[in-house]
């Protein structure tokens, strides 16, 4: 599959954005970890709102004609791409209002605006799934078609918003030995759930060039495509990465987003000082492996229709 | 109703009569134009409902030149149609023919991500995707004579190798030669239960060739002075 950028962005961080506040609002509802202070939640919330809407601006970019794009709301019966799409805009009245609520109350928010910030965090769980069910319900990409991959999504999310969530605490100088833990985890439980997704693409599967070709008993071999120069289909489902480059990038999506992230944010909560800063780094680098691993899964992704452009399996 | 194809991979030559007249019928159609990019330029590309490709069938000297001509078709179990979040793409009830409307799509390629027969293409000139229609313009036209009311890739068909029709009327053309000569869909294995079906290749004796280069001496010299002359 062809990566397209404003798709990449706007899954990590809406992702993030939806997993921040995911976890500050558990945090604060749920009177976990150390307490909060209105202005440490306000910074919290108001951040994981800018990614959030940042990344849907962005998804818009890969529409060819986006002054149809209000029509995405009508098919929530069938279609995950629609699902998502209303789930992400319901989801701002119920956000905005625990928002308020804080805004109001601070960290002793009254029950109703509780509830909420509850309601919120269910649909933000919910849109992050659907956005990983777009590509989960699509039987043409074996390597999409996998409860792994909603699974990953809403792990990625998660680890990032907890990774956000340890920054802003550290600016705001709390003891990060409980978040910490909470990032930590996140981190390693994604690393590992990105690592038995990587072993399980490996294996081919699926249809091939005989099934394709409804030649099951003879071997099929790719003679001439038919066209003289790229067409949509080349174009958008042709894309390949080689092997030893596939390689040096896992080892990146591995050493930037769980590694070098886990060592960062252990030194942080230990450091004086500097734990805004490690912190920070944290975040960034992460963000970047996750850049990374979400431009690797559209790049892998092998389109069945291949098969009629001469791969024999995908 | 449900409308389709039968193609007969036996007879089909791969002249991409078809593809072309499939072009020249629905660039004026009801979804065209279908934009062709840099046409005088190196690499000219554009919008196509149909394309043929080449397939070399089994091990020499006992293959087969297979030609594949693909486009929508129209299926069953129309995924492109489920994701859809628009509600531009849909099956047609009363005749199960898969169309998109032009006004209603946003141009975010889902559904040709979930289209495995590469039937979809974008249109960038437009910004809307674009797919056979099976000439419902045409098939429907009552000022035309009742021959001619078939997809204009069927007319034109020189060697009979596309067949356009009813697959739910037992004794239509299409359906018996399904019956009779073994109708196969592609990629059945995915669910998709695509209407189309393709006819394989009919079991006959190979043709020997083990004498064909055998030349005269005559023959030879002429041979041997057409590849030294300059053309
Ligand atoms: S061939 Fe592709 S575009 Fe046509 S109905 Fe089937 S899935 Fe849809
Ligand atoms: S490209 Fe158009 S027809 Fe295809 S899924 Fe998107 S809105 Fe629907």
């Amino acid at each position: 599959m062809h990566p397209a950028l404003s798709v990449i962005f706007f899954t990590v961080v809406s992702g993030a954005g939806f997993g921040l506040y995911s976890l500050t609002a558990i945090l604060q509802l749920f009177r976990l970890g150390p307490a909060m202070d209105r202005s440490e939640l306000l910074t919290a919330l108001i951040t994981a709102f800018v990614l959030i809407v940042a990344g849907l601006i962005s998804s818009t970019g890969h529409l060819a004609n986006p002054k149809n794009a209000w029509r995405s709301f009508m098919r929530v019966k069938t279609s995950w791409l629609s699902r998502e799409a209303v789930l992400a805009v319901i989801f701002f009245p119920f956000g905005f209002l625990y928002l308020l609520g804080v805004y109001l109350y601070g960290a002793h928010v009254p029950a109703f605006f509780g509830l909420m910030g509850l309601i919120g965090i269910v649909l933000g769980f919910m849109t992050v799934f659907a956005t990983g069910m777009i590509y989960a319900c699509l039987k043409t990409m074996r390597q999409w078609n996998t409860p792994l991959v909603p699974a990953n999504y809403l792990l990625m999310g998660l680890t990032l918003g907890a990774l956000f969530h340890l920054a802003i605490e550290a600016y705001y100088g709390a003891n990060l030995q409980f978040i910490t833990g909470v990032a930590g985890t996140a981190l390693v439980m994604t690393g590992v759930m990105k690592g038995i997704y990587y072993y399980w693409i490996i294996k081919t599967s699926g249809p091939s060039i005989n099934t394709a070709t409804t030649f099951t008993r003879a071997t099929v071999r790719l003679l001439d495509v038919g066209h003289t120069a790229g067409t949509f289909l080349t174009e958008e489902f042709g894309y390949q990465v080689e092997a030893g480059r596939l390689l040096m990038l896992k080892a990146l999506v591995f050493g930037f987003g769980f590694i070098l992230p886990l060592i960062l944010i252990v030194a942080a909560a230990a450091s004086q000082g500097a734990g805004f800063l490690l912190a920070t780094l944290a975040v960034l680098s992460s963000l970047a492996g996750k850049g990374i691993e979400r431009w690797l899964f559209f790049a892998e992704a092998r389109h069945v229709v291949n098969l009629y452009h001469g791969a024999q399996h995908t | 109703m449900r409308l389709g194809l039968v193609i007969d991979l036996d007879t089909c030559v791969g002249c991409h009569a078809c593809a072309v007249a499939c072009k020249q019928w629905n660039t004026s159609g009801t979804t065209g134009p279908l934009t062709d990019y840099r046409p005088y330029g190196a690499d000219p590309s554009g919008v196509w409902f149909n394309r043929i490709r080449h397939y070399e069938v089994g091990e020499y000297p006992n293959s087969k030149t297979i030609n594949f001509p693909m486009s929508c078709m129209h299926c069953e179990d129309a995924d492109c149609v489920t994701v859809c979040p628009t509600g531009a793409s849909y099956k047609r009830k009363e005749d199960g023919v898969v169309l998109i409307d032009q006004t209603k799509c946003m141009g975010c390629n889902y559904c040709s991500w979930a289209c495995p027969y590469g039937a979809r293409e974008l249109d960038r000139e437009s910004g809307t995707m674009k797919k056979c229609t099976l000439c419902i313009d045409r098939i429907y036209d009552e000022t035309l004579a009742e021959i001619d009311r078939q997809p204009a890739c069927v007319i034109t068909c020189p060697a009979h190798a596309r067949f356009f029709g009813d697959f739910d009327d037992q004794n239509s053309e299409v359906s018996r030669l399904v019956r009779e000569r073994d109708g196969m869909q592609l990629m059945p294995e995915l669910g998709y239960n695509p209407t189309n079906r393709y006819l394989p290749p009919r079991i006959n004796t190979p043709i020997p060739t083990e004498d064909v280069r055998r030349d005269s001496l005559a023959g030879k010299v002429k041979e041997w002075v057409n590849k030294a002359v300059a053309r």
